[in-house]
């Protein structure tokens, strides 16, 4: 048995003997949508459960708190994708901001900063998008001024999920205004009981909270805290698109619902609601609009698996970089056929007693557009995929 | 159980896909195709008989290349290769939009292996050989079922006889022989039949894909002796299910390779043409389909890639995935071809335009044993686990 199979094996195991207790409460759908100091207490708790087994942060160095092996992040990942066990909430730190640091930071931030974020001890929320710049990121106007030592920030953030909990927020601020993409500059912020830091809730059309606004008025900062040089914002904030945008693999992911157990729910459900006094499963469109999303779903993992074998794989960012908008469109029509699956029953919401599923099928199609709109909307990754993979002109 | 990450796909069928593009490339470029099968739109679509537009060297040099040999197995003289090889030959002939009876001979070769008989044996050293031959069983009654067909095996004293119709029969002026699904009162047999055999008639259709041609076969009291029965009356449905997720793996690869030459074919026009001052691929209009249609193209050829790993090592799960294939290259043809035209515009439109070639191979592939529809209908069953 080679190493990875060992490893395999052992996750497996642990994640069998392991698996925490279901929640008294709600999990949302996703980890950034939690809200609750019970939730994030319970998910805190098993991620920093699964870091001390080894689950997380397999293949970061030692020295940064990880565990200095190859290849095992994805194993473990996978593990824990088909053990279905509760999803990572410091999603944002593992899969975005580790990497960020890890690629750009100096030795005294990865020292400072990645072990307490593998082990869910200090949680982490991403400042990019602003009032005026979400798809035209590049935009952003949210201002760090050198003054002294140290920076003075000042701006506006939205769209920030876990702000409410996290201590530390990835940040691209303006420091100049002579250049567009060279005028900006990545820092790292602390948020939790800061001076000058506000965070506020906003309200999604699921009539959830879920994520916030943050505003900053005079924010000082230490310069030990800018990530990479002045200037170099751009560069590092398409490093954490890139891991945001699942096209590379993070500090450690997993748990949560698999798609192919969404669509084994999506018949079941079909096999409950009734369509002309019959199970919706026995209509032939019905069947017909499960078979594509479950066709989706299968293709899907096979372009996963076709990624890593460089023979069959045309250009190297070809299908990595397809993962965002297939995954967010396929969540989002997954929970628009359930919907046509309930018929009149997708009327109901959360809270009402007849509503199947506990109308978690009206909630996941609201929510559902956040993911197709977040992280780059899917236009904009449409186009990078025209641009940088067939050549194609780039369009404004 | 477990398959191969890599899709079993090494370095020796690397070797084959590489050598097959260059030699298809080399020999069969898209001028050469046009000045073969699109030189004139009266003699394609208004002669009495459609012509058979194929380069029968190309055909003979493949034959030299073993092309015919790879599938088969090596009790047969065969080189016994994987499916995966198999599909990313398939996958070049479709890039290609190669006229010839290769696919054809694939899929009968996948059928006489599945029969196991020595019968099956003896007509597999024929397509080692280099003999062409196609199947001619499904296709009848909107069904791609052998229970569907409407041939009759008829047994006087005089010996057995096949009698009766198939449509649709691929490459049917191309082959050598044919392997015939029909019914006898102890249920479906198959029968390899020459073409040149007494009471075979071949009746060509004039079909739209230029790049194949397409016949109803007649048999009028065709003698079958003991060399042709490849599987005996009631063993022939089981041969042709056991070879399925081969068939549709081959057709799905075939697709795959065109449907590739139609994002790279339709990419490059939208980098050189120019409209209101911008290269038309600058407009989201037209950036935003070629995606879409890339990211239909590679989910169809990833589940190629699966099914075929799937045929070779996990055959109880080869049937999901490649009618899953199929059901996604089918539809990922039907949109990169409308794309296609759509995205070159008015040139598009016409005969001079290479697309439309491409279009109607496609659009032939597409229905082959079964559009997306018809394979989700079956897929319904096979995902749901509590069936």
């Amino acid at each position: 048995m080679t190493e990875h199979e060992e490893f395999r094996e052992y996750c497996r195991r642990w994640l069998a003997e392991n698996r925490p207790a279901a929640p008294s409460f709600r999990l949302p759908l996703s980890p950034i949508e939690v809200m609750t100091e019970e939730q994030r207490r319970y998910l805190c708790a098993w991620e920093k459960k699964c870091y001390d087994a080894g689950l997380i942060g397999c293949d970061y160095p030692k020295e940064y708190g990880g565990g200095g092996h190859a290849g095992f992040q994805s194993v473990a990942s996978q593990e824990m994708g088909r053990a279905q066990v509760p999803y990572m909430v410091n999603v944002i730190g593992l899969s975005m901001a580790a990497p960020t640091i890890l690629n750009h930071g100096t030795e005294e931030q990865k020292r400072r900063f990645l072990p307490p974020l593998l082990s869910a001890d200090e949680i982490w929320c991403q400042g990019f998008s602003e009032p005026n710049a979400g798809s035209d990121l590049a935009n952003a106007q949210a201002s760090a001024v050198r003054d002294g030592d140290g920076w003075v920030i000042n701006g506006h953030k939205v769209w920030t999920s876990l702000a409410h909990f996290a201590s530390w927020m990835i940040m691209v601020t303006r420091t100049s205004n002579d250049h567009k993409y060279n005028g900006l500059t990545y820092f790292i912020v602390p948020i939790a009981d800061t001076k000058g830091v506000t965070v506020r809730p906003l309200i999604k059309i699921t009539g959830e909270t879920g994520f916030n606004e943050v505003l900053f008025e005079d924010v000082v900062v230490p310069d030990t805290y800018r990530v990479d040089e002045i200037g170099k914002g751009w560069t590092v904030a398409m490093t954490t698109l890139l891991y945001e945008r699942g096209a590379a693999e993070g500090a450690g992911s997993g748990g949560g619902i698999s798609l192919d157990e969404r669509i084994g729910q999506l018949i079941d459900l079909a096999k409950r609601c009734k369509r002309d006094g019959q199970p919706a499963w026995d209509d032939a469109i019905i069947r017909d609009r499960v078979a594509q999303l479950a066709i989706r779903v299968e293709g899907m993992r096979q372009v996963h698996r076709r990624m890593r074998v460089e023979s069959l794989t045309d250009h190297p960012m070809r299908l990595p970089l397809q993962a965002k908008v297939t995954v967010s469109e396929l969540m989002q029509d997954i929970a628009a056929v359930a919907l046509e699956i309930e018929g009149p029953a997708a009327s109901l919401y959360l809270g009402d007693p007849g509503a199947p599923d506990n109308g978690q099928w009206p909630l996941a199609y609201l929510n559902s557009y956040g993911f197709t709109i977040a992280a780059g909307s899917n236009e904009i990754q449409r186009n990078i995929l025209g641009e940088r993979v067939l050549g194609l002109a780039k369009s404004k | 159980m477990a398959q191969p990450k890599d899709f079993g796909f090494g370095s020796e069928e690397q070797m084959l896909r590489d050598s097959a593009r260059k030699f298809l490339k080399d020999n069969s470029p898209i001028e050469k195709l046009r000045a073969l099968v699109a030189r004139d739109h009266k003699l394609a679509y208004e002669s009495e008989v459609q012509p058979l537009a194929w380069d029968e060297k190309i055909w003979k040099q493949m034959v030299e290349l073993g092309w015919t040999a790879l599938a088969a197995p090596e009790s047969a003289g065969g080189v016994g290769m994987k499916m995966i090889a198999v599909a990313a030959l398939a996958e070049e002939i479709g890039r290609a939009a190669l006229p010839s009876p290769l696919i054809a001979t694939l899929i009968t070769t996948a059928v006489l292996s599945q029969a196991k008989t020595d019968a099956a044996k003896a007509w597999l050293e024929r397509i080692v050989a280099g003999e062409a031959a196609s199947f001619a069983g499904p296709g009848s009654e909107g069904s791609w079922l052998p229970e569907a067909t409407s041939m009759r095996v008829k047994t006087t004293g005089d010996g057995a006889f096949l009698e009766g119709s198939v449509p649709f029969v691929q490459d049917a002026r191309k082959v050598a022989f044919f392997l015939v699904a029909a019914r006898d009162p102890k249920g479906i047999g198959l029968y390899a039949i020459a073409a040149d055999a007494p009471g075979v008639k071949i009746r060509p259709d004039r079909v739209v894909d230029l790049t194949r041609d397409q016949a109803t076969l007649v048999f009028d009291d065709v003698r079958v002796d003991k060399a042709s029965v490849i599987a005996a009356p009631g063993a022939g449905s089981a041969a042709v299910a056991a070879a399925l997720p081969s068939i549709l793996t081959i057709v799905a690869a075939d697709i795959c390779g065109a449907a590739e030459w139609q994002l790279q074919t339709t990419a490059e026009y939208a980098r050189v043409r120019t409209q209101f001052d911008h290269l038309i691929g600058f407009f989201q209009a037209v950036k935003h389909p070629i995606v879409n249609v890339m990211i239909d193209v590679d989910r169809a050829r990833s589940l190629t890639y699966a099914a075929a790993c799937a045929v070779d090592t996990d055959p109880a799960d080869a049937l999901r995935l490649a009618r899953m294939a199929k059901a996604a290259a089918s539809d990922a043809a039907a949109f990169a071809s409308s794309r296609s035209i759509q995205l070159h515009g008015g040139i598009g439109f016409t005969w001079e335009c290479d697309v439309h070639i491409y279009v109607k191979r496609q659009k032939h592939n597409q229905f082959y044993f079964g559009d997306g529809a018809y394979q989700r209908s079956k897929i319904a069953a096979l995902i749901d686990r509590a069936a």
